[in-house]
């Protein structure tokens, strides 16, 4: 089965969000990886961007399909992972290590928590 | 309408994921669209590839009708050949494509054609319609239902032919069907495929496809999505997809199989074709490699300087070549290998160079 650790939350598009107190870092459950098989394209916004929750932040390409990425909570790009841009498969190999996407900061309690717990999400993908 | 199930679909319920494709619920995927495509390019794949047609025609005037359907010339095949045709319309206009084979016989001409599939009961009806009207002597089945029919392809795959049938591809050319027995099934045996690489087709009954099917155990399953990727880096067309007689009407000229279409034959569309091959296309089929991150796929516009030129049918990141390919058409002046122009990927146009097909030449 799926990997869903449970020190992050879910986004029911299937992006997780996990922080350390401070920075929140953002990207796609292993379920979603999965679905999406090979991914061979991401694109992602630019440090300093502003996200709000919900709203597109970028899309991800799989061989064989295209998705678009949602924000699981507001705040601003403080760091993308550039890695991806040359190995998106780091996605597939590693969706809750190397294969992170964002990193925000000023991102809102509320917002983090309002968001699905590891327990709430694997229902989902069951 | 309920989808039609592949008769291997209890086997790999639990091992792959399925999509629709032309009315038929098909594995797409079973370990990795990468590695299934490495498999096939390096060592030996298998695909379950039962939602393709089958229609056979046979009786005194089969080759008459074969001859007046498709664009190639079918009077010239000797019994055991294969042919890849068009079936054009009255305009020239591609409905299908589709490999022909003429069956060995003992007696009357004897044809298996494989339409794409959905399409086996618009080439059946086509068939009888015009045998009908032409008042021609023959037969005409669809066997759809009747056949199963698995790829096995790779350099290894005649390896792998040779010990689990009885018929040595060595003594197969390319094009060529044969009768023989898969793990004890009677099967055809052809040395064609899809894929661009080395292999074979087989065709057995469905009731016997799962002991066919595990004759090959040790090539690597594949599904429909490495089936795309490989043929796009072939430049092979999608039906329904690169050419579609009402969403993207091409004639085989436009789509660049102008090779299996011979004006010296009778078929529908043959007038219209030789008026087509006189004035040249205006439009080409071409290849086109992206020189920016993206990855081109159907419906983009190509453009030149901001001025929409053309569209994508195709496109893939080659796993082979790690860079993404698309395929699509220009007007025949911007055709040329090495043309800059640009594909228009989500607002952005990303820019990209015209480029000869297939993609991986040296294969």
């Amino acid at each position: 089965m799926f990997e869903t650790p449970d020190d992050r939350k879910y986004r029911e598009s299937h992006e997780y969000a996990t922080t350390d107190g401070e920075t929140v870092t953002v990207g796609i459950s292993d379920f979603a990886q999965d679905e999406l098989g090979d991914v061979v394209f991401v694109e992602l916004p630019a440090a300093g961007d502003e996200l709000t929750q919900g709203e597109e932040f970028g899309v991800i390409e799989s061989i064989k399909a295209v998705s678009d990425l949602y924000a699981p909570v507001s705040g601003t790009v403080s760091e993308v992972n550039e890695a991806l841009f040359d190995q998106p498969e780091l996605v597939n190999e590693s969706p809750y290590g190397e294969g992170w996407m964002l990193k925000l900061d000023g991102v809102d309690d509320a917002d983090f928590e309002a968001l699905l717990t590891a327990e709430e999400y694997s229902e989902q993908t069951e | 309408m309920a989808l039609r199930q592949p008769p291997l679909y209890d086997l790999h319920a639990d091992r792959a994921t399925f999509t629709d494709f032309g009315g038929w619920e098909m594995p797409v995927e079973f370990d990795s669209i990468r590695t299934e495509h490495a498999a096939v390019r390096e060592s030996v794949g298998i695909f379950d590839v039962s939602h393709m047609g089958e229609v056979v025609v046979d009786g005194p005037d089969a080759t008459e009708l074969m001859q007046r359907l498709l664009t190639a010339d079918m009077a010239s095949l000797d019994p055991g050949d294969a042919q890849y045709a068009a079936i054009t319309d009255e305009a020239g206009i591609i409905h299908d494509d589709t490999i022909a084979y003429r069956l060995p016989d003992d007696g009357d001409p004897r044809y298996l054609f494989v339409p794409n599939a959905g399409h086996d009961e618009e080439a059946y009806g086509r068939w009888v319609d015009r045998r009908e009207e032409w008042g021609l002597d023959c037969e005409v089945r669809n066997e759809t239902d009747a056949w199963a029919m698995v790829a096995v392809q790779g350099p290894d795959a005649p390896d792998a032919v040779a010990d689990a049938t009885t018929v040595d591809p060595a003594d197969l050319g390319r094009n060529e069907i044969a009768a023989g027995a898969v793990d004890g099934v009677e099967s055809w045996i052809a040395r064609t495929g899809y894929t661009g690489e080395d292999g074979v087709e087989i065709l057995c009954p469905p009731e016997d496809a799962a002991a066919v099917w595990s004759a090959f155990e040790g090539c690597q399953p594949c599904g429909l999505g490495s089936r795309d990727t490989l043929r796009t880096e072939m430049g092979f067309l999608l039906s329904g997809q690169d050419f579609d007689p009402d969403a993207e009407p091409r004639t085989p000229y436009e789509a660049g199989i102008g090779w299996a279409v011979d004006l010296d034959t009778g078929f529908v569309g043959r007038d219209a074709l030789a008026e087509a091959a006189e004035t040249g296309p205006e439009e080409a089929f071409v290849g086109l490699k992206l020189r920016e991150r993206g990855i081109a796929r159907h419906g983009h516009d190509i453009t030149v300087d901001g001025e929409v030129v053309g569209h994508v049918t195709s496109g893939t990141m080659s796993p082979t070549l790690g860079e993404p390919i698309a395929l699509g058409y220009v007007p025949t002046s911007l055709s040329e290998p090495g043309t800059q122009v640009e594909v228009v990927v989500r607002g952005d146009g990303k820019r990209a160079e015209v480029a000869s097909t297939p993609f991986i030449r040296d294969k």
